[in-house]
């Protein structure tokens, strides 16, 4: 089982990366939402994949039971979900407004940033 | 009374910038309401962190335990005297920013919600300076980056937005990284609490998982914090956010990645392990020599002191490197001074564009003759920067430099010494073309750089000469804390009281 997931992560991050190596930025976002969910899936399965009893303490005991799963996982993949959620809806508005500004999705078109100060610019803007 | 805030100290440096964000995100509509509220929670901040630092210098580790559970199950919240020193140094920075900001904050900024963002930044950061838990330690730097990318496109333009493009994408995919790292660690030990992290590693059999976390970490950090092959995102970034935000951002930012750094390579994994020290060494010499060539053939000043951020941290590195309680001693001598002196060298890019209008060194000039007082505070940090005794650069040079030469590198020693000699070549460049120079176009409109400028300028550049003329007290301060640093048994101790309950982690 661990075999299986171990092929599923490194197929989806080789993609991510793959995707991320790329000039065109909205791939590049798709690479980071890639990863982000690959690296979800490995705090998952590092937390152990075995058949276990839901963690809930039943009634009368103030611990769990050896055969209950380990709930801290699930909560550090929710946590990471939703900032993962926040930073990528948050590059995608970027992507938009640079395309808006810069008109081109190509990241060999974007070099307003680095022409400031440049000697290979002549005369350069000061933003 | 006294006792509520003693208990609660390690509280107070976050609870405040929380509180002014949300009231300054509440008072969006009065821009003037936010300031204040903002000065107020900057103002707060600093007090809260120097009460903090001076009970963690009496009592010794703050611990405190997040919902009343015990460690290693609930969040800690712990302060060393390094990590105290952080919070007032960046608290001291963040107020100077504020300060500067009357003076250089425009309408629009303030509108798009730069007083909030800076809070929110001022949480991250001492928030990544408190944390005990490594998972949490990925939550401030979450909180940093998002708040970061709000500040670095304040005006949204071309460069702006070009800029922020690659900020986001690297610093993501490091934050990815680091999350990875934390999986597999967790993988293997089944803890996330650093102290309990610190137990129960050397007791951990070496695996690849642990290696190939180790080294996630050193990747992750080392994308933040601007190592050697991994910094080009911060010169293509850092100087088109407005000066305010860019001086906070080479003050804090990549300390931030340095500070984890040296958390995960004393705390969790020592630098002896599997090669690391090499590692470590090597980018250090590389971060030193190629961020002070790179800024050699910028004309743009704040693109050269962003490429200067780059080499200093390689110094700091060294420390690390060589890693002897002298060493990392400097290496904190080295960080808090660096803090000062980079953040004052890009108020003054600010306050050279303020009196001529550009950041353009090509087209400035003639400072000397128009702004002498300028002048002079210029060439505190500046020098300060390049090592020249007696400013707080050269005991910081002095300590790293001597550290290496007992720590059998000379050849680190010598790398650190010629990129100082470079240092002064980028420093000269700045001080020949801004001030020296005649201005290159002769009907020039001097315009005078307010005192909401100068204060702060002047501020940091009398800690500056305060620490290079009696460096005494810091550096048997950053003795103390680099002992407590490197003494896993002591945050042991401070964070796991409760035996019984640590040892259930087994």
């Amino acid at each position: 089982m661990n075999l299986v997931y171990a092929f599923a992560i490194a197929a989806q991050m080789g993609c991510g990366i793959y995707l991320l190596l790329s000039r065109h930025v909205v791939r590049v976002v798709l690479g980071i939402l890639l990863l982000s969910a690959a690296t979800n899936l490995l705090i998952f399965v590092s937390g152990g994949l075995i058949n276990t009893a839901p963690p809930v303490i039943s009634a009368g005991s103030e611990t769990l039971g050896d055969q209950a799963a380990n709930p801290l996982p699930q909560a550090l993949i929710l946590t990471a979900i939703v900032i993962g959620f926040a930073l990528v809806a948050f590059a995608a508005a970027l992507v938009l407004k640079t395309y808006r500004a810069l008109g081109s999705v190509f990241t060999d078109h974007h070099n307003a940033a680095e022409a400031m100060g440049s000697p290979f610019v002549e005369e350069s803007s000061n933003g | 009374m006294a006792e509520f805030f003693a208990q609660t100290a390690l509280l107070w440096p976050l609870g405040i910038p929380i509180a002014a964000a949300a009231l300054c995100a509440a008072l969006w509509s009065s821009p003037r309401a936010q300031r204040t509220a903002s000065m107020a929670g900057l103002v707060l901040t600093l007090v809260a962190s120097l009460l903090l630092l001076s009970q963690v210098l009496s009592d010794g580790i703050q611990v405190k335990q997040f919902g009343a559970w015990a460690a290693p199950f609930g969040i800690s919240f712990m302060a060393d005297p390094f990590g105290a020193a952080m919070v007032v140094i960046s608290s001291l920075l963040a107020l100077a920013a504020g300060v500067f900001g009357f003076a250089d904050l425009r309408q629009r900024q303030v509108r798009s919600g730069f007083h909030p963002l800076f809070q929110g930044l001022t949480v991250g950061v001492n928030g990544a300076f408190l944390t005990g838990d490594i998972f949490n330690l990925y939550v401030w730097f979450e909180v940093m980056l998002i708040t970061t990318l709000g500040l670095i496109t304040l005006d949204r333009t071309r460069a702006q937005l070009d800029g922020a493009m690659k900020y986001a994408v690297l610093n993501l995919f490091s934050t990815i990284l680091f999350l990875m790292a934390i999986g597999l660690l967790y993988g293997v030990t089944g803890t996330l609490n650093m102290a309990d992290l610190a137990r129960v590693l050397p007791q951990t059999e070496a695996s690849s998982a642990l290696g190939v976390a180790a080294m996630m970490f050193l990747l992750a950090f080392g994308i933040k914090a601007g190592f050697f092959p991994l910094f080009f995102w911060l010169p293509a970034s850092y100087h088109t956010a407005s000066i305010v935000v860019s001086a906070v951002f080479a003050g804090l930012l990549t300390k931030v990645g340095v500070y984890a750094c040296f958390r995960v390579f004393t705390l969790l994994f020592e630098v002896e392990d599997g090669g690391i020290r090499t590692i470590v060494a090597l980018v250090a010499a590389g971060t030193m020599l190629f961020g002070v060539l790179g800024a050699a053939v910028q004309w743009d000043v704040r693109r050269i002191l962003s490429f200067h951020i780059i080499s200093q941290i390689g110094y700091i590195l060294l420390g690390l490197a060589i890693a002897t309680p002298l060493a990392l001693a400097g290496a904190i001598f080295y960080i808090i001074h660096h803090i000062i002196v980079k953040a004052n060298l890009f108020f003054i890019a600010g306050a050279i564009h303020r009196a001529t209008g550009t950041y353009d060194l090509r087209k400035a000039g003639g400072l000397m003759r128009s702004s002498p007082l300028l002048a002079l505070l210029f060439l505190i940090p500046a020098l300060s920067l390049a090592g020249i005794p007696p400013m707080s650069g050269f005991w910081a040079k002095f300590m790293v430099i001597d550290a290496s030469f007992r720590g059998d590198a000379a050849w680190l020693a010598a790398v650190a010494l010629f990129v100082g000699l470079l240092t002064v070549f980028s420093m000269s460049k700045i001080w020949i073309e801004a001030f020296w120079k005649e201005p290159p176009r002769a009907v020039e409109r001097v315009r005078k750089v307010p005192l909401a400028m100068t204060a702060p300028i002047a501020v940091l550049c009398a800690v500056t000469v305060a620490i290079g003329f009696n460096p005494e007290p810091l550096i048997a301060f950053a003795g103390q804390a680099a002992e407590t640093m490197g003494d896993r048994a002591l945050f042991i101790a401070a964070v796991l009281q409760e035996r019984h309950i640590a040892g259930a982690t087994q």
